[in-house]
């Protein structure tokens, strides 16, 4: 066992569900506004995984107004109210940089069908 | 004046926490204490004001220290350091120190010994950038270039910056901040990098710095 275990094991999430690198998910952030917090979704293709155990991330790509926008989230954040899986993706890689370069139909994931 | 705290540990590794505010904070993580105090300094006797602080497991001692360790009345560790201190402490000889000394949000200063780098040439050692990778440069790549000049002085001089033993050294990082005290699992949360290899012993102590700010404003 890593030493640095006994530390991580308080902060890490149980919730998290499985997912992988072409699922889209939507992913419901806290924000806090002052004294208010509310909920905020950002809901994306997930176009990469990285890091393990506490310091492991994610990223999210959509598109908003034309833009693409990314953002990176640490997996065990508390930050994160929840994750929500909407569609499986069928990838053949594990980093789908090559979203970027992409625009419109082309830009697209497709489905994975469970057997 | 607050007094000066201090523990020994054993650096276990870096890892990260989530801060209230939900960001990560990068920690290291300090196996610190339990230290017993073996010997007690005061300015009569030894000139100054200083505890000395033993830490971690030992097979053998020799009668020697094993005399010292028993005059406090304290079983013998492998570690002994010295705290100075600037006015006499609250800890007499024997009084166990836990990682409780220090809680969340306290300054400290982390001093270690730096892993060992063996001899290193001027690029790892001082950051010189090398010479050119082209342009003719022919096996110098890595070399420091010019350490003087010519006729006048006839000499290199002294503490010119060259190659030799990098690392390895003691080294005190100032100014860390304390994440959390755990006095249970004898752990300390320190925020930010320690010096020395995973495995090595540390000093934590309250910050100087943060001592000779309170004094300039008393």
């Amino acid at each position: 066992m890593n030493p640095t275990d006994v530390v991580e094991r308080s902060y890490l999430r149980d919730d998290v569900p499985d997912f992988a690198p072409g699922d889209t998910v939507r992913v419901h952030v806290r924000v806090v506004e002052g004294e208010r917090e509310r909920i905020q979704v950002f809901e994306g293709i997930v176009i990469r995984r990285r890091g393990s155990r506490l310091s492991e991330t994610f990223t999210v790509r959509k598109v908003s107004f034309g833009v693409g926008v990314e953002r990176t989230f640490p997996l065990h954040s508390p930050m994160i109210a929840r994750i929500e899986v909407v569609t499986r993706g069928r990838v053949r890689r594990a980093k789908l940089y090559y979203l970027r370069d992409r625009v419109g139909k082309k830009a697209r994931v497709r489905e994975r069908r469970e057997a | 004046m607050a007094e000066v705290k201090g523990i020994l540990g054993r650096k276990l590794g870096m890892t990260q926490v989530f801060d209230e505010h939900g960001r990560a904070v990068p920690v290291t993580l300090i196996e610190a204490g339990p230290c017993r105090v073996v010997q007690v300094k005061t300015p009569e006797r030894d000139g100054y004001h200083a505890i000395q602080l033993s830490f971690g497991d030992v097979k053998r001692v020799n009668k020697p220290v094993a005399g010292h360790y028993a005059k406090a009345g304290v079983e013998p560790r492998r570690h002994l350091v010295e705290l100075r201190l600037d006015e006499p402490g609250e800890h007499g000889p024997g009084s166990e120190i836990r990682a409780d000394v220090f809680g969340p949000g306290e300054i400290v200063d982390v001093i270690g010994v730096t892993k060992g780098k063996g001899f290193a040439g001027g690029m790892k050692r001082h950051n010189f950038r090398g010479l050119s990778a082209s342009h003719g440069t022919q096996r110098k790549h890595r070399s420091p270039g010019s350490i003087g000049a010519c006729a006048t002085p006839a000499r290199v001089f002294k503490g010119t910056r060259m190659a030799g033993h990098l690392g390895h050294r003691r080294v005190t990082t100032l100014n860390l901040t304390v994440v959390q005290a755990d006095p249970q699992r004898n752990l300390l949360l320190i925020k930010g990098a320690v010096p020395g290899p995973r495995g090595g012993l540390v000093m934590v102590r309250s910050s100087v710095r943060a001592r000779r700010r309170e004094r300039r404003a008393s």
